[in-house]
């Protein structure tokens, strides 16, 4: 057993080194997976505030990560073509300036997160499982039978949009463009489980009538920490959205949202770099599983269901001791 | 749109419900008394589409094909029962998410390698292939009417069973109950295994019956799952009849939806238009009647805590 | 502001033919403890629901400080100054000692919304948090994880996170529950102390502490409070005992 933090830093110095490796031994492919498990594991920290902190079990954050998605895919596509998103009441145009889409895509998902969150919020328990994941549900029928912005079909884009002084199309500078937006995200994420707002979020989880009981505002806490973990999910989105250079309503599809779930538990509840494990590991298993069968999807089920059954605490649980949530 | 049509389209919206109660009945039955989520039903409403398609082609029966899915649908969920779904029963519902959730991943592909990827299909037989005429001249398909009978002949004895019989009052008893009569000796794993089978059984009918509307594939069994989510959240979890009535809401609203509404719009914008425009709202349509419900009724028209 | 901290007025609350409480009316005055008494099934859990919060009376109100709360949530009761202990322990049980009674100081402070600060080096909050610990003289146990503390410890933190809210009135839900003679007893002294400070409405099963404690008892029975009074009134009343007292006996 070792301490999480060194375990921590021993995943952290894995995200530099591989990547660094690939680059020596020119590999940009592995540079691509990595970009995408830097990817994932965002969205998986920004579930993991909501599911993990506040065990709010939300089966619908695909609906974050989709709506991210579409918002990188939407403001790209129009400036590609050179076609204003509106012209009335006032102008709004395309862009392919990766600052301004991303701050559209938190704003934008966090708004989505405030709508479904609150009516989502007014249950608990397993109903609150159910309507996650049909209000996610929702959103993927709209995408696919919307067809201003490709339907079913998706949308692609065809470059990679630009951010100020990085030639994004060298895998290696945008995969260091996303490992930095997840330490960031990393940082203030374990800061806010840390403050105030974290403990109450956590003593809520832990014992709701606590909270109520010292003068908490349980409903208000839980919905200000579902946007944030939303917002984070959707920022993931239009992050993967960029490295396909194509979204489609797949990342509305439910199974997103499983596995999302799926990085989070492979790795690790509540755990800060839970779902960074978790997604590596996923990752690597369609690779190389997929690589050997067809069927991999039985091989990942059967894996996740010993993890869930005989495993809990997932790969960080296992290999580190709990260290005091709030402590430090 | 004429009035016939009209008529036609809430049949089907009816037919669509029945399919759904069939579904979220068998949900709805496992949480009130397991307190389980069982994401893996759709995967076996997918298994009875299955059974009944291969059944169906090797006999040439299509009553033989709805036995056949009956039996193996409930043969499957006792043995997910005793196996796995057992082990969850008191852990929170996060690891039954999860836990089922990989259920369906190796359901899935199961199937996938044992079928193949291509969709099977499954004839309505004979006797059931025409339209019969309804009482103002409405022709309508002998299939689906079917369909309409069998659910709620399956409603009925669903509510006989639970309100009739020695086994609906262990069903019925609360949890507290239920520790009584396992302390006068009752064997309470035998009335699960029972019940998580019986939910398996309805949701491998459904899938059977439907397989002769729709083709039958690998993942048929997700969107009915999720839309019996739905019905579960607008009924009230663990509530029979509110499954029955939260089902034929849903099955109206959305069928009459995606007919109404393109014709409603175009008569204030175009034809192109309000198509697009209809049936993209049409989709969400259920949803926000699920969101309706949620503002005013948290747990559901019949739901209680 | 009124003279009584806490008032029922009048309160009613049925769950179909079940009359929970029926025109219940009680008061809590500065500087004493007020015991709640009655057989099981009397409806003390559903008055103490409507009080705290959690559950609406049919009819009636319920005043604190002069104030209707009637239509307040949980939270803003607390947030007004009742604090509440519960029959069985509500505590995070994951949490570290400090941890729970630090949860009391954010909820008092209204600090939930600060998402930057450790809230575990927050000078003030920690103040508040191990001033309470003292009172209740659990400070040795601070690192504690709280599954792990006696039950009479966990009676202890209950009281430490109630304290944390500086609360203008107690409500305490059988807080002798499961405690030893000799933990009754130090709680007994404990809360002597405390009513002081804030009037406690205590609703108890251990007639001895209730005797030894309270100012004033009411005696709820099937919904209704047949009788309010001293100890001795209480001890004398013949209707108390025919309809508790007896059936203590009986028992």
């Amino acid at each position: 057993m070792i301490r999480e933090r060194y375990l921590n830093l021993i995943i952290l110095a894995g995200l530099v080194i591989v990547p660094a490796y690939a680059l020596m031994v020119d590999e940009p492919f592995t540079i691509t997976l990595a970009t995408k498990v830097v990817i994932l594991a965002l969205a998986g920290v920004g579930l993991n505030l909501a599911l993990g902190q506040g065990g709010l079990v939300s089966f619908g954050h695909a609906a974050y990560f989709g709506i991210g998605g579409y918002t990188m895919g939407i403001l790209a596509s129009h400036a590609q073509n050179y076609t204003p998103l509106m012209t009335s009441p006032f102008l709004i145009e395309g862009t392919n300036s990766m600052p301004v889409i991303w701050l559209v895509a938190v704003v934008v998902s966090a708004l989505l997160a405030l709508l479904i969150g609150a009516l989502s919020l007014r249950t608990s328990g397993v109903y609150f499982i159910m309507v996650t994941l049909a209000f996610g549900q929702m959103l993927y029928y709209f995408a696919i039978s919307w067809p201003a912005y490709g339907g079913e079909d998706g949308l692609s884009i065809y470059v990679r949009n630009q951010f100020p002084g990085v030639n994004t199309l060298v895998p290696i500078q945008f995969y260091g463009l996303c490992f930095a937006i997840l330490l960031i995200v990393l940082f203030l994420v374990d800061r806010l489980n840390k403050s105030p707002f974290g403990l109450a979020l956590d003593g809520a989880h832990q014992n709701e009538e606590r909270a109520l009981t010292v003068g908490i505002n349980v409903y208000r806490l839980r919905l200000v920490a579902f946007v944030i973990s939303g917002a984070i999910t959707g920022l993931a989105g239009a992050l993967f959205a960029d490295l396909n250079r194509f979204v489609s309503p797949v990342m509305f599809d439910w199974h997103t949202s499983g596995q999302i779930m799926i990085f989070i538990i492979l790795g690790g509840v509540a755990r800060l770099f839970g779902p960074i494990v978790g997604a590596a590991l996923y990752i690597l298993l369609e690779h190389f599983l997929g690589g050997l069968s067809e069927y991999w999807f039985i091989y990942l089920g059967a894996i996740l269901l010993f993890v869930v059954l005989f495993a809990k605490g997932g790969i960080v649980g296992g290999l580190s001791k709990k260290e005091m949530s709030h402590g430090g | 749109m004429s009035v016939i049509l009209l008529i036609e389209q809430i049949l089907n919206g009816l037919q669509f419900g029945v399919m759904l109660f069939l579904m979220a009945a068998g949900l709805t039955l496992i949480f009130g008394v397991m307190g389980l989520i069982n994401l893996a039903h759709g995967s076996l409403y997918m298994v009875g589409a299955f059974v009944a398609a291969a059944v169906a082609a090797w006999s040439g029966s299509f009553l033989l094909a709805l036995a056949a899915s009956l039996v193996a649908a409930a043969m499957f969920g006792a043995l997910i029962e005793l196996t796995v779904i057992r082990r969850l029963y008191a852990r929170d519902h996060l690891d039954q998410v999860l836990a089922t959730f990989a259920l369906i991943l190796i359901f899935s592909e199961a199937t996938r390698w044992v079928f193949g990827s291509f969709p099977l299909f499954l004839d309505t037989p004979a006797w059931l292939s025409g339209t019969v005429i309804l009482p103002f001249g409405i022709q309508y398909s002998a299939y689906r009417l079917a369909i309409i009978i069998v659910g709620l002949v399956v409603a009925l004895g669903l509510f006989l069973l639970i309100t009739r019989t020695r086994v609906g009052m262990r069903i019925r008893a609360g949890d507290s109950d239920r520790e009584m009569i396992a302390a006068l000796g009752v064997d309470i794993s035998v009335l699960y295994t029972l019940v998580f089978a019986l939910g398996a059984a309805l949701a491998g009918l459904s899938g059977a019956l439907v397989g002769a509307i729709q083709s039958v594939e690998v993942g048929m069994g997700e969107p009915v799952l999720i839309l019996a989510f739905v019905v579960i959240v607008i009924g009230g979890i663990g509530s029979i009849k509110g499954a029955l009535l939260g089902a034929i809401l849903v099955g109206l609203t959305d069928t009459l939806g995606r007919t109404l509404l393109p014709v409603l719009l175009s008569t204030v914008m175009d034809a192109s238009a309000a198509t697009a425009v209809g049936s993209a709202l049409a989709s969400m349509l259920i949803y926000i009647l699920m969101a309706g419900v949620l503002l005013f009724k948290p747990t559901g028209l019949f739901g209680t805590a | 502001m009124a003279d009584s901290i806490l008032d029922v007025v009048d309160v009613h609350k049925s769950f179909g033919a079940l009359k929970a409480s029926d025109g219940i009316s009680l008061t809590l005055k500065p500087g004493e403890i007020h015991a709640l008494i009655g057989p099981n099934g009397a409806g003390k859990s559903t008055l103490i629901k409507q009080i705290a919060g959690g559950l609406q009376p049919d009819e009636g109100a319920v005043k604190f400080l002069g104030q209707d709360i009637t239509g307040k949530t949980t939270a803003q009761r607390a947030q007004l100054g009742l604090g509440r202990t519960f029959q069985i322990s509500a505590l995070a049980m994951g949490f570290t000692v400090l941890e729970n009674v630090v949860l009391g100081a954010i909820g008092q402070s209204g600090s939930v919304f600060r998402f930057f600060s450790p809230a575990m080096k927050d000078r003030a909050l920690l103040d508040r948090a191990r001033n309470a610990l003292e009172r209740v003289g659990l400070s040795d146990r601070e690192t504690t994880i709280t599954s792990e503390l006696s039950h009479g410890q966990r009676r202890q933190l209950e009281v430490a996170v109630a304290l944390t809210l500086a609360p203008k009135a107690f409500l305490m839900d059988e807080p002798m529950a499961g405690l030893g003679a000799e933990g009754s007893r130090e709680l007994t002294g404990f809360l002597r102390t405390l009513k002081s400070e804030a009037p406690i409405l205590l609703v108890e099963h251990d007639m001895d502490a209730v005797f030894a404690l309270a100012d004033r008892i009411s005696v709820l029975v099937y919904g209704k409070i047949i009788a309010t009074g001293s100890v001795d009134d209480i001890r004398n009343n013949a209707e108390v005992k025919t309809a508790y007292l007896g059936e203590e006996d009986a028992a």
